[in-house]
């Protein structure tokens, strides 16, 4: 990869050398932390609590016609434009990480993992996502996109928060209700990703 | 509140926007970076088969931990003000149902919300229709709320 890269970027080996290094991926001792971070930086820039599921309820209040609003979304969403100016920010970071210094090489798995979506149908290419399940003149892709999309947004809200307001900011705060509510996205996850998955996927075959 | 006051406080409000536009860019660059937005990645964990994302999770949750604390006995917000967390409504039925939904559908794709804005942003356009759907169960959500157990 670093070759096609520097003739890209000319014959300049240090300008080549920083490419390399920002496309790199990280391990998760250096990704963790910075993750874990967010939380202190979010109550540092305003006693914000972070937590991203609640940009679904926000976006729903912005798009829905007052007349139609279930009472769940009658609420002054302005106050929140901070957490929807933190979305449009993941945006960007996508775009920065994920296509301008996007890693060229595909994600190490682990021999166990490379089996596994060898079994899953899907070849591991460098994207962050695979082809097979980005294909949307597929049904299969679409019934699988379609169900993940409604279960996340029900879910989120039903439960009060997702990956990042439970599992991150509420075990860094020690709240019980974040404990119950990530072991039980850890236990049914776990289920889905092994046995509904792999059903759906034989239909997209 | 003076003719002089009011611009003033627009500027800090625009300001204080953009700090969470850029703490956005951050998390957005850390999520891609460290692969916690890859399908791979999130599929090799749901399988037991890496340490890379149970590392991840578990080393963000240590250092949110700490830091926080830190932040809390010693520190305060960038206005001075002291720090205070929400605490979460007690009980447990919403939590563990709930949870229970979203971690369904967080198998099938291995995409929690944060991702879906992510991968928009990497152009896997895909995303579009999780986050449409997303949307339409948060609608449901606001629709059947009073109706469900919490």
């Amino acid at each position: 990869m670093p070759r096609t890269r520097r003739r890209y970027f000319g014959n300049n080996k240090t300008m080549s050398d920083v490419v390399h290094f920002l496309q790199t991926p990280w391990p998760w001792w250096v990704g963790g932390p910075l993750i874990g971070l967010t939380v202190p930086l979010m109550l540092w820039l305003g006693n914000k609590s972070f937590g991203i599921s609640s940009n679904l309820r926000h976006l729903c209040a912005v798009l829905l016609p007052e007349r139609v609003k279930p009472g769940f979304f009658k609420y002054d969403w302005r106050a929140e434009k901070w957490n929807l100016m933190f979305a449009a920010g993941l945006v960007l970071g996508g775009l920065l990480a994920g296509v301008i210094f996007a890693n060229p090489t595909p994600v190490h798995l682990s021999a166990a993992g490379l089996n596994t979506m060898d079994e899953l149908g899907v070849t591991v290419q460098p994207s962050l996502v695979p082809p097979e399940v980005r294909n949307l003149s597929k049904p299969g892709v679409w019934l699988i996109l379609a169900l993940s999309g409604l279960l996340i947004g029900f879910g989120t809200r039903y439960g009060g928060g997702c990956t990042s307001g439970h599992a991150i900011t509420g075990l860094s705060t020690l709240q019980l209700p974040s404990l119950y509510a990530t072991v039980a996205f850890f236990a049914t996850g776990i289920l889905s990703a092994n046995f509904l998955l792999p059903l759906l996927l034989g239909l997209v075959k | 509140m003076s003719a002089a006051t009011v611009p003033a406080t627009r500027t800090r409000a625009a300001t204080g926007l953009l700090a969470y536009l850029l703490a956005g860019i951050y998390f957005g660059v850390v999520l891609v970076k460290s692969e916690a937005a890859s399908w791979y990645r999130l599929q090799e964990m749901f399988h037991f088969e890496s340490f890379h994302m149970f590392g991840l999770m578990g080393s963000a949750v240590v250092t949110g931990l700490i830091t926080t604390q830190l932040l809390r006995r010693f520190g305060q917000t960038r206005n001075g003000e002291s720090i205070r967390i929400t605490p979460k409504d007690p009980g447990w039925r919403r939590y563990v149902l709930g949870g229970a939904c979203f971690g369904v559908g967080w198998g099938l794709t291995g995409i929690c919300p944060g991702p879906i804005f992510v991968l928009l942003g990497a152009g896997v356009w895909p995303a579009l229709v999780v986050l449409a759907f997303a949307l339409l169960g948060t609608y449901l959500y606001g629709v059947l709320q009073t109706r469900l157990p919490h």
